[in-house]
């Protein structure tokens, strides 16, 4: 196949044809070019199956499962990462599908964690051969960055992933969906049992767009599954019983604690000061943030703030820690809308409070349908690096090594109104402002002001914004003044040698178009 | 007071931490310690020693005032930090455990040495008196006027209290009289007076009443532990907003005086002399480091806003 490759909007070179995946991309255009342009898209389905009365959908194992499916070679098969780093079922059918010789299988998951570091063993026994996923770590993040898979991975947003799914742009033929509840009939929570991971949000997709789904469950419940449903029987085929999907103590490695690392408490009341000074903080405003130290300490100012001002925020959104719960149960959101939780506390909360409320991977933030990133106020992001263009990396390391995901970083930057990226000035001596990212998932244009504990540095787009920070006396850096400031501390990193001629991964854009491209790092 | 320049809180950070002094002019506080001595092992005090030098080179503190305490002069440390950091320009050397003028003296004499030996400005370097005994706080005056060199008087709770065999309790009961005799030294020799850190990190409370009332007895500045202690500190110090108007008019009122060569004059119906133009002109000085007190429309008389 002949891969030509093209400059797109922001200057990188991405191909228009990828080995081994039959899809042609578009060049990435601007963040709203192509939902503009052509808002219409063709949705895909899945077909219906038809059951006669008296059948059993409770697979007498995974194995019976699998042959069940008709799973074969070239399919395309899907998981979710909700157990994140305690998953224990996308490792065992792999094991299982490996077992049964079926070989050349197309990967989707919603993500890769560090529980999914077999990967990288299927990949070298060609069980595995194309993988489009959020994110890749570890030892798999090692391997696919120094070109162990001919056909380069397809990096997607959250957002992005529901689009493909929707649109057919992935295929699934069978999704393996670990359900941490489940009754006979294929009813699924993820909010009640032993392994409960709260919201099945990415799941839900794959669910109501693949082939044949298979959930797997080590607790299996009597009908019906009560008194929560998230992905109902109608879009599951088979039920397969385990001693064990995972471990949902490793979902999260902490519960709400707030950093006190004085680093990310400077950079976050920075943040919030900014966000203070947007004026955006009146009654009813929307809140995204992540879980990480300094995100989860702007959580905190915000919650002072709150209580203080006696204002009520509309909802928090997205990937859901135990703190945003905190927050809902003292009044000060009117609901949370759950995606992702990013910690097993939070199941019971999602059980039980009607105002916390389990929302799918598309309704979250698939640009082309009415998405609840688009009616963000404020979202808090973290990021590897960034660049004086204010575009964002969240993939790859410093030595070029993939260990990282895109997430709803894209999806969430382009669709709140204040656009706020969270980063220590420098990590390990190393800078964390470049002269330009080594690869771009969230493009600048839609990044409003990178926040470091040295100053904040504001979008010079956003001239609103620069002028009421500086009306707040807040501390604003121009970022090319940042960046030389830094330099002079730590001097300028070598970047690390690429293999330009080989692509290991794309990154799409939420809206399909590629916005920038891999290389494979040189030994 | 001989100090130019307010410095509210005095924040440690320990000389062998590398992460916390690369970012130590970001945490917000007035002036930095970058400490040599409790925080430090004996086995790290080379490192540390070596460290605290390179990083008064190479990082620029921008406002951010800078101290090194070095180890006492009874101490196998003492040479050794000076000619490490004195090279380097600090701000200030926080000498601990000075008990008597002599300690001063002969701090001030290696000072000196070092200063004409790498080129500096005599006098460049101030001290810092630490007073951490029965004794030193005795002699907290003679202490206060032993050189020119001397730019405040700083109170160390943790030896003091060990010294006079007593338990450290949230009122500071125990503190009052070392407290007001240090500030008294202080004042009467014309420094800074430093008060003692506050050690538990996690009660922020505890640290904004005593904040307050150290701010009533005189204290020019104190020392902290902990970047979240530095707010808490500070805002202890911000003056009253109708303080601060009344202070503006008080030094436009005397700008106006001298121009028009009157010597007396009043402001709200009450006489002003030099004390009272003094005290305001330092009051609007302290205010200048809130940032509410730096926009226009406190300027304009609307206390409700800030």
């Amino acid at each position: 196949m002949t891969v030509s490759r093209i400059m797109n909007a922001k200057g990188r070179t991405v191909p228009t044809r990828l080995f081994g995946w039959e899809k042609a991309f578009e060049p990435y255009q601007g963040p709203f070019t192509i939902v503009e342009k052509k808002p219409i898209r063709k949705r895909a389905s899945a077909p219906m199956r038809g059951y006669l009365p008296g059948r059993n959908k409770v697979a007498e194992s995974l194995k019976k499962a699998i042959e069940a499916s008709g799973l074969s070679d070239g399919m395309t098969i899907s998981f979710h990462h909700h157990l994140r780093n305690g998953d224990a079922v996308l490792p065992m059918v792999l094991d299982v599908i490996a077992s049964m010789g079926i070989k050349n299988l197309t990967l989707a998951p919603s993500s890769l964690t560090d529980a999914h570091q077999c990967v990288v063993d299927h990949i070298r026994s060609g069980v595995i051969s194309r993988i489009t996923t959020s994110g890749l770590r570890g030892k798999l993040g090692e391997a696919i960055s120094y070109g162990e898979l001919p056909c380069p991975v397809i990096i997607r947003s959250h957002g992005g992933r529901a689009r493909a799914i929707e649109e057919g742009s992935i295929n699934i033929d069978v999704a393996f969906i670990a359900a941490p509840s489940a009754d006979r009939e294929g009813n699924v929570t993820g909010a009640m049992g032993p392994e409960g991971c709260g919201s099945l949000g990415y799941a839900m997709v794959d669910a109501r767009y693949a082939r044949h789904v298979i959930a797997i469950t080590d607790n299996l419940v009597p009908y019906p599954l009560v008194p929560k449903i998230s992905i109902p029987q109608n879009q599951v085929d088979q039920v397969v019983v385990v001693d064990k999907i995972g471990d949902s103590a490793k979902i999260a490695t902490g519960a709400a604690r707030i950093t006190k690392n004085p680093v990310d408490l400077r950079i976050a009341k920075n943040a919030f000061d900014l966000i203070c000074a947007s004026g955006l903080l009146e009654e009813g405003f929307s809140f995204q943030v992540g879980v990480g130290g300094a995100s989860l300490a702007v959580a905190s100012f915000l919650r002072e703030y709150m209580i203080e001002k006696n204002i009520k925020g509309g909802f928090g959104l997205g990937g859901i820690g135990g703190y945003m719960v905190e927050l809902l149960r003292e009044g000060l959101f009117e609901a949370l809308f759950d995606v992702q939780s990013f910690d097993a506390s939070v199941t019971e909360s999602i059980l039980n409070n009607p105002l916390h409320i389990e929302i799918d991977q598309s309704q979250y933030a698939n640009p082309f349908v009415d998405c609840m990133v688009n009616l963000l106020d404020v979202v808090a992001l973290a990021a590897l690096d960034v660049d004086v263009d204010f575009n964002v990396n969240v993939l790859t390391g410093n030595d070029g090594i993939i260990r990282g995901a895109s997430g709803g970083h894209c999806d969430t930057a382009a669709g709140a109104k204040l656009a706020v990226v969270l980063a220590p000035s420098f990590r390990g001596g190393i800078p964390t402002i470049k002269d330009r990212v080594q690869t771009i998932v969230t493009p600048g244009e839609t990044v409003d002001a990178i926040v470091t504990e040295r100053g904040i540095c504001i979008n010079p787009r956003r001239e609103d914004l620069l002028e009421r920070a500086l009306k707040a006396n807040l501390p604003v850096k121009d970022i090319g003044k940042l960046k030389e400031e830094v330099e002079r501390l730590t001097g300028k990193p070598k970047t690390p040698e690429f293999d330009e001629e080989k692509i290991v991964a794309v990154v799409e854009y939420r809206d399909g178009t590629l916005i920038d491209s891999v290389y494979a790092r040189k030994r | 007071m001989k100090g130019a320049r307010i410095y509210r809180s005095a924040l440690y950070i320990p000389g062998n931490n590398p992460g916390m002094i690369q970012h130590c002019p970001y945490f917000g506080a007035d002036s930095v310690i970058l400490d040599l001595e409790d925080a430090v092992a004996t086995t790290e005090k080379d490192a540390a020693r070596k460290l605290v030098s390179l990083f008064l080179e190479a990082l620029d503190f921008s406002d951010t005032g800078v101290a090194v305490r070095v180890n006492g002069a009874h101490t196998p440390y003492f040479e050794k930090d000076l000619w490490a950091v004195v090279p380097k320009a600090p701000d200030a050397l926080r000498i601990p455990k000075c008990e008597s003028p002599q300690d001063i003296k002969a701090a001030d004499d290696m000072i000196t040495e070092i200063e004409i030996q790498c080129g500096i400005p005599k006098g460049k370097v101030k001290i810092h008196a630490m007073i951490e005994s029965a004794l030193g706080v005795e002699r907290a005056y003679e202490i206060a006027q032993a050189s020119p060199r001397v730019e405040a008087l700083t109170l160390g709770g943790q030896d003091l209290l060990a010294d006079y065999g007593v338990q450290k309790t949230k009122e500071g009961h125990e503190l009052f009289y070392p407290r007001t005799r240090v500030v008294s030294a202080a004042k009467a020799a014309g420094l800074l007076a430093f008060d003692t850190v506050w050690t538990d990190i996690s009660d922020l409370e505890g640290l904004k009443k005593e904040s307050k009332m150290i701010c009533e007895l005189g204290f020019t500045g104190k020392a902290a532990i902990h970047p979240s202690q530095v707010p808490i500190i500070h805002d202890a110090f911000k003056p009253d907003c109708k303080e601060v108007q009344k202070a503006r008019r008080i030094v436009e009122s005397s700008k106006r005086a001298l121009s028009l060569g009157i010597g007396v004059f009043s402001v709200d119906g009450r006489m002003v002399d030099a004390p009272v133009i003094k005290r305001a002109e330092h009051l609007l000085k302290l205010a200048e480091l809130y940032p509410e007190f730096r926009s226009n429309e406190s300027q304009g008389g609307r206390c409700d806003r800030v």
